[in-house]
């Protein structure tokens, strides 16, 4: 059994209106591969704990940990870490987790990342991995997003290097001038924006539990191998 | 400083520990949801003698079934209580099979595994489950049916599940090789190994 190691919090940042990213200090830490998770523990003054899962935005090794985490409506957790943490403060983390949604740089198959919201974060450590290395892997991101303004690094996922590209994909409202009308995205959509069968890619899809279901569909149909395919959800029916 | 209250503070005896309670129900698969066509389903049980025990979908739903009421616990920390399920226990399957070995892999469609260990699949243990809330298991889920073992965490709960195989020893299955127990015992907190 692994066991909790003390982080502390030495860098924050407003990602979006319900977003923040953190980057933790952790003397222990091991280091993590690029798409591995990690569980987040609080504890109260009486004793009383609560503990949450969270995608790695950081790769590698070194000892600082960032996570970007999204305030969801009723959560317990998420609320605290997004608007009350303060910089100095600990918490405990176990990991890194997770051994299959991850890419490693010595994969040079090419790679087709395709995020819904805040399923951004772990893609953001692959493309970090990607630049690290110089793979010469192509690697592209599909990033769906209800509107722009909750895009998370969005300068950083703009500039990517030379055989990375992102496309931005907009459900609800689109920036003027944008050449798609807002809505979901569509089978068209993914064969228009994302590497196909011929390519022969690795495909990581990540997101809502109703956006993962709908995106593995279109791909298979669009005639990927269901075992090309990895996937991480979030969120229940 | 910030102080963390919490909020939930859930002192349920039914909760193990590091679980919290949800209501809705989360989904974690490692890969697409496989699409099962009733006609082709078939579970089967295979032996160290290479005998095969196997059950069409008319085949499942023809034997006793039983309602199942159960506490579920997933290892990312969510706990679902008093979920209703319907489904053959795994005594009703296993009755005419005959084996000395002490392991199980279970084999899902769409090719997840993970081990499992006889004794805790028998005396009431665990179910393939096809209805869940009276209503047929939807694919996400794990439907047309999926193995239900309460009593460890959900990943050894396999969806889709298609094959059960005896093994000699303890062989992990595919989060198992991922670091994850070879047990998962919620209780006992067996997560990670």
């Amino acid at each position: 059994m692994r066991g909790w190691l003390t982080a502390t919090l030495v860098a924050a940042h407003r990602l979006t209106a319900t977003a923040r990213g953190l980057t933790f200090s952790v003397p222990d830490w091991p280091g993590s591969d690029a798409g591995q998770h990690l569980d987040l523990r609080l504890t109260a003054p009486d004793g009383y704990q609560a503990v949450r899962s969270y995608s790695i935005a950081s790769v590698g090794p070194g000892s600082e940990v960032e996570l970007a985490v999204e305030r969801l409506p009723d959560g317990e957790v998420s609320p605290f870490l997004v608007d009350e943490l303060e910089l100095g403060d600990g918490v405990e983390l176990r990991g890194p987790l997770g051994g299959w949604f991850v890419w490693r740089p010595g994969d040079t198959r090419p790679v087709q990342l395709i995020a819904g919201g805040s399923g951004v974060v772990p893609f953001v450590a692959m493309m970090r991995s990607h630049a690290r290395a110089g793979s010469a892997a192509p690697m592209r991101l599909l990033y769906s997003l209800r509107t722009p303004e909750g895009a998370y690094f969005r300068d950083e996922l703009s500039q990517p290097g030379p055989h990375v590209t992102t496309t931005y994909h907009y459900t609800r409202a689109a920036p003027p001038g944008w050449s798609r009308a807002a809505g979901r995205l569509t089978a068209e959509d993914l064969e228009r924006a994302t590497l196909p069968p011929s390519d022969g890619p690795l495909t990581y899809i990540c997101g809502p539990t109703g956006f993962v279901e709908a995106i593995t569909a279109a791909l298979t149909t669009l005639g990927h191998s269901p075992d090309t395919i990895r996937t991480e959800r979030f969120g229940g029916t | 400083m910030a102080v963390f209250g919490g909020r939930r503070r859930a002192d349920d005896p039914d909760l193990p520990p590091g679980q919290y309670l949800t209501h809705d129900f989360p989904v974690l698969s490692a890969g697409p949801t496989p699409t099962i066509d009733p006609d082709d389903w078939e579970f089967s049980i295979r032996t160290e003698t290479g005998g095969i025990h196997r059950w069409s979908w008319p085949e499942l739903l023809a034997l006793p079934s039983e309602d199942i009421t159960v506490d579920i616990h997933c290892v990312t920390s969510w706990s679902k209580l008093g979920t209703g399920w319907r489904g053959v226990s795994l005594d009703t399957l296993f009755a005419d099979v005959e084996t000395g070995l002490d392991f199980v892999m279970a084999h899902s469609y769409g090719g997840y595994t993970t081990n499992l260990i006889l004794d805790e699949l028998l005396d009431g243990q665990a179910w393939i489950a096809y209805e869940y809330d009276g209503e047929p298991l939807a694919p996400e889920h794990g439907g047309p049916a999926r193995l239900l073992v309460p009593h460890l965490y959900f990943w050894k709960s396999a969806k889709w599940v298609r094959r059960l195989v005896m093994q000699s020893e303890d062989h992990p299955g595919f989060w198992e090789q991922y670091g994850y127990h070879l047990h998962g015992d919620p209780w006992r907190e067996e997560r990670y190994a």
